[in-house]
């Protein structure tokens, strides 16, 4: 039984789709990246994953074990955020709220699951500090812990390196693996292809035409074929 | 200081003060939320529905004007933060509309059917709050005095939720926490607290004691618990020596009020650059 089988989804807003025909399956700890051109419904597809929006049509089944409630999320940044004042500890431990959620106040158990997730992240000593203070790097790991704190399955990465400088963004892919490896199936959407190619198990290519597979399929199809050439003509 | 012990006999006073103090806490509390998230405006709207139901209350003739004053807009705070919710500008739009149609039907209605005699008397001090936070009855302020610690228990009790879904609330959705049902929580809580200020600044001037404390004390902390808890102080201290000025020198207790937030909020604001600097 997969995590997630989606079967001839179509996702939008208001009833008008953006992107039909979707298939695709995740098993756990598999390594998803869902590519595609701007404008092409990643982030719409994301969001009926996430049921924050309902399908257009089709269906997102889950399995084994799996809610959508425990999926983890690592959105886009928004304004609301960037003058935000909170500090770290507050973020990382909002994420422990799905669990219990009838509880108004942290238990010792989420503080030290908090405390474990911050040390995964490398943010121990930012405990204190206040989140829009932070780098850009710092302040996706703040958001990587708090989605942790949510759920250990299945993480969904919504454009996790936009706007990072390419150092960091290394750090950032590598830390994402190593999450993978531990057991945290991944799920990323990304528009950097030759990144999604050297990470990722499975890849989702949406767009005008869409495509699903493994890696090594993927650089073999027509579609993929098409990228990698051209990118590394350039 | 003699003048005012003298003044403390007075219950009216003693009123006065209970009330103010404990309605700039609530409007405190609440404040910073409505800053983060963008929705500052809505007090205003909100306020400015309450001056029109009030103004039809006072057509009507009602004793008790909370009775027609509180729900309607209650369902007028519902209202806003739906349509408020994810188109951004139809939600602006919702709350001008609202607020100028409310504050001209309710200016009419009073031209038409008042019976007061002085009617630009009774405007002005619905609008600026000139007397009214003298005038309240015993049953006035235990209603207050409910309703306020009502307010302070909830915000407690789902302070933490509060927190999520204001830094994020698409987050906060996919984890599985309810937010339709607490941006609704908030609206009720902010159309109360609005109502309950209407005594205490006038419809015109609520906006400042929910915006002031909370930007005043973002200039100076930087975790959302510390930004809290010293507005709240701020906003008490604030209205405490407000009110006290408006007694001893006669001068309207909502302006002046405002007045020493927006001083407070300047002393903040130069405390947290040379903070910065330093």
């Amino acid at each position: 039984m997969s995590l997630i089988a989606v079967k001839d989804l179509s996702v939008g807003y208001d009833g008008i789709a953006v992107e039909t025909n979707i298939n695709f399956k995740v098993d756990a700890g598999n390594y998803l990246c869902i590519v595609g051109e701007n404008g092409s419904g990643k982030t719409t597809l994301m969001k009926t994953l996430l049921e924050l929006q309902p399908p257009v049509s089709g269906e997102v089944i889950y399995g084994d074990g799996l809610t959508a409630n425990e999926i983890g999320y690592l959105p886009q940044q928004t304004i609301v955020q960037r003058d935000f004042p909170a500090s770290v500890t507050e973020i990382v431990l909002s994420g422990c709220q799905s669990r219990g959620s009838f509880r108004p106040f942290y238990s010792r158990d989420d503080r030290q699951r908090a405390a474990l997730n911050m040390e995964r992240m490398g943010i121990t000593d930012l405990g204190k500090r206040c989140y829009r203070e932070l780098s850009g790097g710092q302040q996706q790991r703040v958001l990587l812990a708090r989605a942790l704190c949510a759920t250990e399955k299945l993480l969904l990465l919504d454009e996790p390196v936009s706007g990072l400088d390419p150092k960091v963004t290394m750090e950032m892919y590598d830390l994402i693996r190593k999450l993978n490896t531990e057991g945290v199936t991944i799920i990323m959407i990304s528009h950097d292809i030759t990144a999604a190619v050297r990470y990722a198990s499975h890849i989702l290519h949406i767009g005008s035409e869409i495509f699903f597979g493994t890696r090594e399929e993927y650089l073999h199809s027509g579609i993929g074929g098409e990228f990698i050439n051209r990118e590394e003509e350039q | 200081m003699d003048k005012f012990i003298m003044y403390l006999e007075y219950p009216f006073v003693r009123y006065a003060l209970i009330v103010g103090v404990l309605i700039a806490l609530c409007a405190s509390l609440l404040g910073v939320t409505l800053v983060l998230k963008r929705f500052s405006f809505i007090g205003d709207g909100l306020s400015h529905v309450a001056f029109g139901v009030m103004a039809i209350a006072t057509v009507l003739n009602l004793t008790n004007k909370m009775i027609l004053i509180l729900p309607l807009t209650v369902l007028s705070a519902v209202l806003l933060l739906r349509t408020g919710q994810n188109t951004r500008i139809q939600g602006d739009a919702a709350i001008a509309m609202i607020s100028v149609g409310a504050l001209a039907f309710g200016y009419l209605l009073m031209h038409l059917f008042s019976t007061s005699a002085n009617l630009s008397g009774d405007v002005c001090s619905t609008l600026f709050g000139s007397t009214s936070i003298l005038t309240l009855t015993l049953r006035e302020v235990v209603l207050c005095i409910v309703l306020s610690v009502v307010v302070i228990a909830v915000f407690i009790v789902y302070y933490n939720k509060i927190f999520s879904v204001t830094f994020d609330e698409n987050f906060s959705k996919a984890i599985g926490v309810n937010t339709d049902f607490y941006n609704l929580m908030i609206a009720v809580i902010i159309a109360v607290i609005i109502v309950l200020a209407m005594n205490l600044v006038g419809s015109l001037l609520i906006s400042a004691l929910v915006i002031f404390p909370a930007l005043s004390a973002m200039r100076l902390f930087k975790s959302f618990k510390s930004v809290i808890i010293c507005s709240a102080c701020i906003s008490v201290v604030c209205a405490l020596v407000g009110m006290i000025i408006s007694i001893m020198a006669g001068t309207p207790v909502g302006s002046t009020i405002v007045a020493v937030d927006v001083a407070g909020f300047a002393i903040c604001a130069l405390v947290g650059k040379i903070a910065e600097r330093g």
